[in-house]
């Protein structure tokens, strides 16, 4: 089924609710969803479980949210920052909980949500204090973890532009987690600069196939 | 691996950085972490034909952004602005990371908190009360690179030897690092023990009294 061509960010996103669990991309900005974010300030859900790399820039986008203390908790690999001020207040005040997941891990871990995997042995971590508890196996004399997947209800992500059946092109290192948030989710929201007709992308040229998206909304380009 | 000759004077940072640029494999596809390891892409030649790898999802990197080459879409694991390279590749998070725990990268350079005279590396918490932790690629990148070679000083502000018997500090990855670029010594550690390749303001001897694991001269 082709997704729906929401007419705002605000539309876009009027479907998330309180206590959901909700993939958000980008690294550091690039891929960031800004006005997808800004949406879901003003929709009021709250009781959020947010997986994104980071915890938030300076006073923008999902530092806001965190600030507004609607998360009540994130996964990701890199909390702290410079400017993670935000995220650093409600962390000391025991506002939100954290859970920390080393990067290829996090990137793995949706990656096998969306691909129907139960979980997998990885190498990364072994040994550390962010696989205590965990299970792990020595396979070929060599140590691994268990990690299970992270599945959500929503991911929001950027892409460059959406053909109608929601093929998805993303632009230069904006792609990062994009293309597995996408798989991972039950109901995929992009924003993207512009919606084009079907068949002006490139069969060869998608990236991310509109199987997976569920809702597009056009907001124009700076570029 | 070039020759490093013992030197009179301590190593400046870009004299690491060039030491460090000189024994990468010509051809090698490379992951140079964030801080003193970057400083190392100023010493590539365009002759070594060195491919630079970014966790954020990119082959063929190149020099920082600047003036209008800046483009808030194209960064490095820095959230540096960045230029892209002909040949240049772009994929997503979980291809980047599995191209690098999948052993494809030949060479990763990191800094470092402490690393033991097997080769466990510490670089990512220093367990103190309060800190938040952050993680980001560093435990992926530790193990994942063919080669995993460190720059760092090898002393504290308060002197103590960053090379140890076993590390006091979180683990980042175990057994993973194979050469440490210091101001005073360049090391190879391999089948538990600690070679000395190189000293520099330093003589062996002095370096051995300092440093509180058994070293041998290469």
């Amino acid at each position: 089924m082709a997704p729906r061509i929401a007419n705002s960010a605000a539309d876009a996103v009027a479907e998330i609710s309180d206590g959901s669990t909700i993939l958000i991309g980008g690294f550091g900005n690039a891929g960031q969803p800004m006005e997808l974010i800004d949406a879901l300030m003003e929709c009021g859900a709250t009781d959020l479980t947010v997986v994104n790399n980071n915890a938030g820039q300076a006073d923008a986008g999902l530092a806001l949210l965190i600030k507004e203390r609607r998360v009540k908790k994130i996964i990701c690999s890199f909390p702290r920052q410079s400017d993670s001020w935000h995220f650093d207040e409600a962390y000391r005040a025991g506002d939100i909980e954290l859970e920390l997941v080393p990067q290829g891990n996090l990137a793995e871990r949706i990656r096998a949500a969306g691909a129907g995997i139960g979980g997998f042995f990885t190498p990364t971590g072994y040994g550390t204090l962010l696989a205590e508890g965990k299970e792990t196996r020595t396979i070929d004399g060599i140590g691994y973890v268990l990690e299970t997947p992270i599945h959500a209800d929503f991911a929001l992500i950027k892409a460059l532009k959406a053909d109608t059946f929601g093929n998805l092109v993303y632009r230069k290192t904006a792609r990062n987690f994009g293309p597995i948030m996408a798989t991972a989710a039950k109901a995929a929201i992009v924003q993207v600069d512009e919606v084009v007709e079907v068949g002006s992308i490139d069969p060869e040229h998608v990236i991310t196939p509109g199987i997976y998206v569920d809702t597009v909304v056009a907001l124009g380009g700076e570029k | 691996m070039t020759e490093t000759p013992t030197t009179e004077d301590k190593l400046t940072r870009d004299e690491m950085a060039q030491q460090v640029a000189r024994d990468i494999p010509a051809g090698a596809f490379v992951n140079l972490g964030i801080g003193q390891p970057t400083n190392v892409s100023n010493f590539l030649t365009a002759q070594q034909g060195v491919t630079l790898h970014t966790e954020n999802g990119m082959l063929g990197m190149g020099p920082v952004a600047t003036g209008e080459e800046v483009d808030e879409d194209l960064i490095n694991a820095g959230k540096i602005p960045v230029t892209e390279l002909p040949g240049a590749a772009y994929f997503h998070h979980a291809d980047s990371f599995a191209m690098m725990r999948g052993g494809h990268l030949d060479v990763c350079v990191l800094g470092a908190f402490q690393i033991s005279k097997n080769g466990d590396l510490a670089n990512w918490h220093t367990g103190a009360e309060g800190a938040i932790p952050a993680v980001g690629g560093a435990m992926d990148l530790a193990i994942g690179a063919k080669a995993t070679w460190v720059m760092m000083s090898l002393f504290t502000k308060t002197g103590e030897s960053k090379l140890v018997e076993t590390l006091s500090y979180p683990v980042t990855g175990l057994g993973c690092v194979s050469r440490i670029y210091t101001e005073v010594a360049i090391f190879e550690l391999r089948d538990g023990k600690v070679f000395v390749r190189s000293v520099h303001g330093i003589s062996f001897d002095e370096l051995a009294a300092k440093v509180p694991v058994e070293l041998t001269w290469a």
